[in-house]
């Protein structure tokens, strides 16, 4: 039988009980690997080898021990390459491990192989991959979402039993939603950036994309917590965050924002969305209408922000110490030109040239400045709203995975659909994403539920709740 | 010092955002050059008419009301998160040098510097 | 019609920590090339810097040191340019709210150039206000060669401070002045050992000129990247002349980043910085801001040392020495903590001061290996001559072989059979034989010729193989030579 169908927790109850050994599961998933991801392509480097020379010398006793996890390839694992999905990295071999790749290594998890993104986690759709698009296993004429696309898609296709993303915008719960798998963006600082290449450094978090609510908690307990090398990084000591997980929410309070149910969203989407936030008024929790009124600023604040931050930190790339650089150039001007000029994508040079032109000289105030405030206003907005409830719930996207191409060349459309996760970066608060039912056509749809800050715990708790009174997890896409 | 073409040029539209969408003339040659990127004069007039259309669109922003924002966040603990003064490992020379598209005598290489 | 010239001062000081600004390599000038890096100084993608709280101190401390105000709270900023010795074509610095604001430093005579401490300039006493101290993050190291230029970044990532003046210099002496200052300053608060070899003091110096007596600046020149105070002064003295021969023959000078060769004396525009204006400064989201109250103020305050000047005039105070020997004397903290150990083991602090002054000091100097003398045996020694027990020479006789092996001055007298004579019956023998043995000197002496006394000194002196007192010599000479 093939283990790739299970879930972490499952896998290390017949770890723990020699019902399997960690040389089989990973056998198992490079069969479901070989047979799956030639139309799905989530994977960009794969390490058979290596994963199962580890496989040998699991520690089943670790909390993670002989379970292996994928990463999306924007994480530094010493000894692999790290592209980004750029060509301006090719090449380029990491000499230390991530932060998060150390816990995983000390939790006894097996690295596998890396997944598919947009370049240097700017997009949605991964379509923006120096390495070709991921297709989504449900409609393989229809993106994974992005741009965590290749970790969503591999969680979804059963070719990974977890894996890490990152979200700077919705990167993992969009992805999440469009693929029926469960994504945990986590508290801002709750999980050290230490590793991770930076996109937005004031907005990105690494997060878990798993098969149920139960293995985001037990992956993110792995990952979270204080570290010395991340400046940002909140030194509290992570929780357990299973800890409430089969708690019931009766008596919670739940806020449900008027500004996320109005014009521009799919209906079978807000069928869905409405659907779910009954059911969990059946499980007994109280609603109340909320307000988040600067919520029709987070996409322009956003894209400010986050292309300022992402001009100085794409700087570095630039032929010199390493990664790839143009040949044949006259003198230095001309080296830096065409290396960024050939290394960079389409979308990762628009949003350059945005966030340089909204710092350069004369615009700070009127660009970077007023994006800063307004996203101030967008965080009391939340502070206000969690005076009321203990969690929020919303559609994670306003629409279901597109087709392919759809949205590629028009920049402005392509971003509208981060809007209901975007505010939840700008504020640093902690969301997941989980499947609340299918469209017509088949295609997952995601329900949002957004905490306060360090209250992960209590989201995983309505999810979890959620989930288990439902069966949406438990479908799986045929792949025919 | 001679004046950099100005990069922005005034709205043409009089009516506000909602009504008619003002149009924002972005200097996508001399953004590139701070970049640094060697733009074709396709690519300028690609980029510059998309980044038009989101320059105008983040003109939103100006209807929030952002004069009593401060932003230092409230929940900043106002607590120093510094680093002792002590040596931590590091990378050995030859991890360092591993990557370098060029290298010599320990030295990275790249195109002359013009002082 | 005279000029007068405008200079402000952009002075970048490295600090003395055991490791770089924002990562736990060592900072270290001289290793192997490429040899003190991690994934943060590299610039890697993902790495993340974390500030040293070490080089935060040694900024405040620098701060306090210079009268500036210490913000309660400061943060870091990106500084946007690109250039192949930046790791990540971004310099973390400090952009409007650096660590220190203010403060100003006064320029005492002996700060300026030797040729120049007559001058009235030199005797004003002149107050330089400072804008601020920032700290930041040092570059790499380019070495130009023949096709390609090759970089060295164990630089990339040491502190560095960034010490701003306001424009309130007029001469290059001045400039120079402020700088000798800083570096006894820096030295007496141990932030910085300020090396000009190792290139731990950079200056970029800004220029214009008007006519003397008006208000309004002129266009200002920047001369970036000197790397010796007398650069400096040169380099000035050169651009002023130049600005001032454009501006009196009816010409205009041009906005411009210029060099320095030193070599050739002349200043040469720069071409690269020059497009690189638009810096694009934001609050770096990767570093927290700094709080400077509690205990980063209190740990710079307690090390806020007694400042140069202070100290000089103590000095003076308290052991009557004249304001030029204090002034040598507290060059250097552990000079004048050598004198005062030294002095207290004496009962003439001036003869210390003496004998540091004149003999100790080049003695030290002209030794290939480092010398030290106890302090005590020092002010033993001191005694010795102001006692009358041994003559200068013979002090500095004891000296040198002090310093070869430390011991009891006395003792090592006694052993040379160093003493000086100053027994009148002994001296009288000697004397009465040198007036018997030059009849000539003698007739000349009676004649009215006072120099001729001499030679009967040097004959006596001979005699005792110079352990006479000559002024014991003398006088008794004179005694005898008045007798009938
Ligand atoms: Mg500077
Ligand atoms: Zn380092």
């Amino acid at each position: 039988m093939s283990f790739a169908f299970s879930t972490i927790r499952e896998l290390r109850k017949q770890l723990l009980a020699k019902e399997v050994h960690p040389t089989e599961l990973i056998e198992s998933l490079l069969d479901q690997i070989s047979s799956v991801d030639p139309k799905v392509k989530a994977y960009i480097h794969l390490h058979p080898e290596r994963a199962l020379e580890a496989a040998k010398k699991a520690d089943i006793s670790l909390p993670l021990g002989g379970v292996p996890i994928a990463v999306k390839d924007l994480i530094s694992v010493r000894g692999e390459p790290c592209t980004c999905a750029s060509r301006i990295l090719e090449g380029y071999i990491a000499p230390y491990d991530a932060t998060v790749i150390e816990r995983l290594r000390s939790a006894g998890a097996i690295l596998l192989g890396r997944t598919n993104m947009d370049e240097f986690a700017m997009g949605s759709s991964t379509e923006n991959s120096a390495w070709g698009m991921t297709h989504n296993p449900w409609d393989l004429s229809r993106v994974p979402g992005g741009s965590s696309g290749g970790s969503a898609a591999a969680v979804a296709a059963h070719e990974a039993i977890a894996a890490l993303g990152s979200d700077t915008g919705g990167s993992i719960r969009q992805p999440a939603a469009f693929c029926g798998c469960v994504g945990l963006k986590p508290t801002y600082g709750r999980v050290s950036r230490y590793g991770l290449t930076a996109f937005a450094s004031s907005l990105d978090q690494i997060g878990p994309l798993t098969k149920t609510v139960a293995d985001a908690a037990l992956l993110l307990e792995s990952i979270a917590g204080a570290d010395p090398r991340d400046n940002t990084c909140d030194p509290e000591p992570a929780p357990s965050f299973s800890a409430k997980l089969g708690e019931e929410i009766r008596g919670m309070t739940l806020g449900i924002p008027k500004e996320y149910f109005v014009s521009g969203i799919d209906p079978e989407v807000e069928a869905a969305t409405k659907q779910a936030i009954s059911h969990l008024e059946g499980l007994g929790a109280t609603l109340r209408e909320i307000s988040l009124p600067h919520t029709a600023y987070s996409v322009a604040s956003y894209y400010l922000v986050a292309t300022a931050e992402a001009s100085a930190n794409l700087a570095r790339f630039d032929g010199m110490r390493y990664g790839r650089r143009a040949k044949d150039c006259d003198d230095l001007l001309e080296t830096y030109g065409r290396t960024r000029e050939e290394g960079f994508g389409r979308e990762v040079k628009r949003r350059i040239l945005l966030g340089t032109y909204a710092l350069s000289c004369g615009y700070y105030d009127a660009y970077y400045l007023r994006a800063q405030k307004v996203r101030m206003r967008i965080r009391q907005d939340f502070l206000a709203a969690f005076r009321h409830c203990q969690a929020i719930v919303t559609p994670t996207s306003p629409t279901p995975a597109f087709r392919l191409g759809e949205r590629a060349e028009d920049p402005l459309q392509m971003y509208l659909a981060d809007i209901f996760t975007i505010a939840v970066n700008l504020a640093g608060l902690c969301a997941i994403s989980l499947p609340c039912g299918f469209t017509q056509s088949g295609l997952p749809i995601g329900l949002q539920i957004i905490g306060p800050m360090r209250q992960e715990e209590t989201i995983l708790q309505v999810g979890h709740a959620y989930e288990q009174s439902t069966d949406w997890h438990t479908l799986r896409p045929s792949l025919s | 010092m001679a004046k950099r073409a100005f990069p922005l040029l005034p709205e043409t539209g009089a009516f506000r955002y909602g009504y008619f969408v003002p149009t924002v003339a972005i200097d996508v040659a001399y953004v590139a050059e701070l970049a640094r990127f060697r733009l074709s004069p396709e690519e300028i007039e690609t980029f510059g008419s998309q980044l038009e259309q989101v320059l105008a669109y983040v003109k939103k922003l100006e209807e929030v009301e952002v004069r009593e924002v401060a932003l230092i966040g409230e929940e900043e603990s106002f607590q120093n998160r510094l680093r002792p003064d002590r040596p931590l490992p590091e990378l050995t020379r030859s991890e360092v040098l591993e990557n370098a598209p060029q290298k010599a005598d320990g030295l990275f290489l790249v195109p002359r510097i013009l002082e | 019609m005279t000029y007068e010239a405008v200079i402000g001062l952009e002075v970048h000081v490295q600090l003395k920590t055991e490791t770089k600004l924002f990562c736990g390599c060592r900072n270290e000038f001289g290793a192997e090339p490429n040899s003190h890096l991690c994934p943060v100084c590299l610039g890697l993608p993902g790495a993340l810097p974390v500030p040293n709280e070490e080089a935060v101190i040694q900024t405040i401390l620098t701060g306090l040191m210079l009268g500036s105000t210490i913000p309660p709270r400061a943060k870091f900023d990106r500084k946007n340019y690109f250039y192949p010795d930046m790791p990540k074509n971004y310099q973390i610095s400090q952009y409007d709210q650096p660590l220190c604001l203010g403060g100003g430093v006064t320029l005492p005579v002996l700060s300026f150039p030797k040729d120049a401490q007559k001058e009235a300039q030199a005797l004003a006493n002149k107050k330089v206000r400072l804008v601020r101290i920032h700290l930041e993050e040092d570059v790499g190291k380019s070495f130009h060669l023949e096709s390609c230029s090759g970089i060295d970044f164990n630089r990339a990532g040491t502190p560095l401070m960034e010490i701003v003046t306001e424009a309130d210099l007029t001469t290059p002496e001045e400039a120079f002045a402020l700088l000798t200052t800083l570096r006894e300053i820096l030295r007496y608060g141990k932030v910085s050992d300020v090396d000009m070899e190792k290139g731990q003091l950079r200056c970029d110096v800004n220029i214009s000129v008007r006519l003397a007596g008006t208000e309004a600046f002129g266009t200002k020149r920047e001369i970036k990247n000197l790397n010796s105070i007398s650069a400096v002064r040169r380099s000035l003295k050169h651009e002023i002349q130049s600005q001032i021969e454009l501006v009196s023959s009816g010409g205009a000078v041009v906005q411009q980043t210029l060099r320095w060769d030193d070599a050739r004396g002349e200043t040469i525009p720069m071409r690269t910085k020059e497009q690189a204006h638009d810096y694009r400064y934001f609050p770096d989201p990767d570093l927290l801001p700094i709080y400077t109250e509690g205990r980063l103020r209190e740990e710079a305050a307690r090390r806020v040392p007694e400042l140069p000047e202070e100290k000089k005039s103590r000095l003076a105070e308290t052991y009557g020495l004249s304001e030029y020997q204090a002034s040598v004397l507290a060059s250097g903290p552990p000079l004048a903590d050598y004198f005062e150990q030294a002095a207290r083991s004496s009962r003439n602090p001036v003869a210390v001061a003496n004998l540091t002054l004149n003999d100790y000091l080049a003695l030290r100097q002209d030794s290939p290996e480092p010398v030290s003398v106890p302090p005590e045996y020092l002010g033993e020694l001191a005694d010795l001559v102001s006692d009358g027990r041994l003559n200068s020479r013979q002090g500095r006789e004891v000296l040198a072989i002090l310093i070869q092996t430390p011991r009891p001055p006395k003792e090592i007298a006694r052993e040379r059979g160093l003493a000086q004579i100053s027994d009148t019956q002994a001296l009288e023998a000697f004397c009465r034989e040198a007036i018997s043995a030059s009849p000539k000197s003698v007739a000349d002496y009676k004649a009215g010729k006072a120099a001729a006394i001499n030679a009967l000194k040097g004959f006596v002196m001979k005699k005792t193989r110079g352990q006479a007192n000559p002024q014991r010599i003398h006088e008794l000479l004179e005694l005898l030579l008045r007798e009938p």
